[in-house]
């Protein structure tokens, strides 16, 4: 059984994020769980993604669908492409559990995404649920708060 | 200007009417409309001083205020203003400007304000009808003729407010059309999404999402009734979908995210055959026959309370009725069979802000909600890989508007060939733009009802 390090689960979102802004999409689907959400909340502090409304509330089908999408040849509000970039503060570790193999990070970011003459910043907090499965680290949830989340947005395309 | 100082309205010279009103005629042809009416801040500017002046226009839900004092601040046009619950249990709404020197009184989006209003710059108060209740120290007041003011009325409420089975609209004009004559069975669709509730109530389901649109308002109301853009559009969206599916295997039963949006997907013949319906004033609603909305699995439990509420034949006509988009003319539209609205607030003639508002069902199961609630976040968030292609084509539709190229935009499809009349409810073919020139017709008649000598001889 492999104890992770605080530095390991660090490592790791850096390493996310960067897969991110890299656009390495199947790398970074390849680290969930098959029964993982990527949840983004449309109200302050909101506690509960189905009977509200979220941004974002996403399971792998259609994570897979918005990931493919981006690369079709018909996608018409990607040509040209977005780029995007996180810059993330150091993560909080809020649970580090070896023994049922269970963490949690908590991580400050600004998350810039541009393309044509537009360029958007999003502060916001990730907060994500690690599993170990097989001695390596996998996303069971992600949960991203933007600061500004009931302010009005024009289109945010990549994944904060 | 001819406005005095005893605060009488300020109103723009007739002549100036006159050629705004010759100007807003030539705008608009049976068969296309000019460029300007996207385009222009004149006809911007026009449209806020009559079209949301003359008409009504959706201003929230009553279950958004359902207390004395519990108020919700919006937007009719470009004019602030706040839906509060009075006293007596009636809903106001009020333009959100202080008498004394317009500061806004309520600035947060929803709230309460207890029994009254208190402006913040300098505590005057007001019942929650807008009278005024109190200036402090106001003997300074004495004998300055401050009470014959209009501003000593207090704050100003709108025209007029009707509440329909809990929507509530307004009409800024003191006088004009009335809420009946405007949407006449155009409230069938309205109908139908409440009637949908075993209980006939409607509650507002959380905040709503905020999506910015740098186009013209009318670009996105067009949208809602345009049959022929969802598969080629959407390919990117709904046609991945569909692939990916088709790649599993096309298992059974679908999630209800692939319920969802596979339907935009749809052939042309689908959108033919659900047929398009419009009614007087510019009101109208794609989906006579069937929808995109028609095929979404049962949810356990929810026709029996249906049919214990409404008996079994009356549950399946309601349930029946699945109409795709209803345009309430000019700025909203209505899903009944996902509990959706949304709100398309013009900004300026580049600028909308589009409000999507989900309901839950009273008495309905938490299944129903969680689908609307996925369907609004799907489809209409600024996150949603099915909203960012429409917006692209409304920004691109913008832009291209300033090609001098062409002056003039088409909406010619299965027009009829002469001018169309729209005094009468019509079912067509569903992948007519005769839902677009009715709006179109609608937006002369009432952007011209208060400019003198109109131009086409309507009055
Ligand atoms: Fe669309």
């Amino acid at each position: 059984m492999t104890d992770f390090t605080n530095s390991q689960i660090i490592d790791f979102i850096y390493a996310e994020a960067r897969m991110l802004d890299e656009g390495r999409y199947d790398e970074w689907l390849a680290l969930w769980l098959e029964d993982g959400h990527y949840w983004m909340p449309l109200d302050y502090q909101q506690d509960d993604p189905h009977l509200t409304t979220s941004l974002m509330y996403e399971d792998m089908f259609m994570l897979k669908l918005r990931v493919r999408r981006l690369n079709g040849a018909r996608t018409y509000s990607q040509k040209p492409k977005s780029r995007c970039s996180h810059v993330i503060q150091r993560p909080f570790i809020d649970l580090l559990d070896n023994t049922a193999g269970l963490y949690q990070t908590n991580t400050s970011m600004h998350y810039v995404e541009t393309r044509l003459d537009d360029q958007i910043l999003l502060a916001l907090t990730a907060t994500h649920d690690l599993k170990r499965v097989d001695g390596k680290l996998r996303i069971a949830n992600k949960r991203v708060d933007l600061l500004n989340c009931d302010a009005a947005f024009g289109n945010i395309q990549l994944l904060p | 200007m001819d406005g005095d100082a005893g605060g009488m309205t300020v109103t723009k010279a007739d002549n100036q009417a006159r050629a705004d009103a010759a100007y807003i005629a030539q705008l608009i042809q049976p068969h296309q409309v000019h460029r300007d009416v996207y385009t222009s801040q004149t006809v911007f500017d026009l449209e806020m001083q009559h079209l949301f002046t003359n008409v009504w226009v959706f201003v929230g839900h009553d279950s958004q205020t359902p207390k004395h004092g519990d108020y919700f601040t919006t937007q009719i046009g470009t004019q602030p203003v706040i839906q509060v619950r009075h006293s007596d249990g009636q809903i106001k709404v009020l333009h959100n400007r202080c008498p004394h020197k317009g500061t806004k009184i309520a600035i947060d989006r929803t709230g309460n304000t207890g029994t009254f209003f208190r402006c913040p710059y300098h505590a005057w108060s007001f019942e929650t009808d807008g009278a005024l209740k109190a200036v402090p120290l106001d003997r300074g007041y004495e004998n300055t003729g401050f009470r014959t003011t209009a501003n000593a009325g207090g704050i100003k409420p709108v025209g007029s407010v009707h509440t329909h089975r809990g929507f509530v609209f307004a009409r800024l004009a003191e006088t004009g059309i009335s809420f009946d004559d405007f949407f006449q069975d155009s409230l069938s669709s309205l109908d139908n999404m409440v009637d949908r509730s075993p209980e006939g109530q409607l509650e507002i389901a959380g905040p709503p999402l905020r999506y910015m649109h740098k186009c013209n308002w009318k670009m996105l109301v067009e949208n809602q009734t345009d049959t022929c853009h969802p598969m080629v559009a959407h390919q990117s969206s709904a046609g991945t979908a569909v692939r990916i599916w088709e790649e599993l295997g096309n298992p059974e039963p679908k999630p209800a995210a692939m319920q969802i949006i596979a339907p935009f997907m749809s052939p042309y013949e689908f959108f033919e055959d659900m047929g398009i319906r419009t009614w007087p004033n510019g009101h109208g609603h794609t989906g006579v026959s069937h929808s995109i909305h028609s095929d979404y699995s049962a949810i356990p439990g929810y026709f029996e309370a249906m049919s214990a509420a409404y008996g079994e034949a009356r549950a399946k006509d309601i349930l029946d009725e699945n109409r795709h988009n209803t345009i309430y003319f000019p700025n909203i539209m209505v899903k009944g069979p996902i509990q959706q609205l949304r709100n398309f607030i013009p900004l300026g003639p580049d600028k909308t802000l589009v409000e999507s508002y989900i309901y839950r069902l009273v008495g309905a199961p938490d299944e129903l909600l969680a689908r609307t609630a996925m369907y609004n976040r799907m489809i209409n968030a600024p996150t949603s890989i099915v909203g960012h292609d429409d917006l692209e084509m409304y920004e691109r539709a913008q832009e291209g508007l300033l090609s001098d190229g062409l002056e003039w935009v088409n909406l010619q499809r299965l027009f009829p060939g002469t001018a169309e009349d729209f005094s009468t409810e019509t079912v067509e073919n569903g992948t007519t733009e005769r839902q677009m020139r009715n709006q179109f017709d609608a937006w002369k008649t009432f952007m011209t009802t208060s400019m003198p000598d109109r131009k086409d001889g309507k009055r």
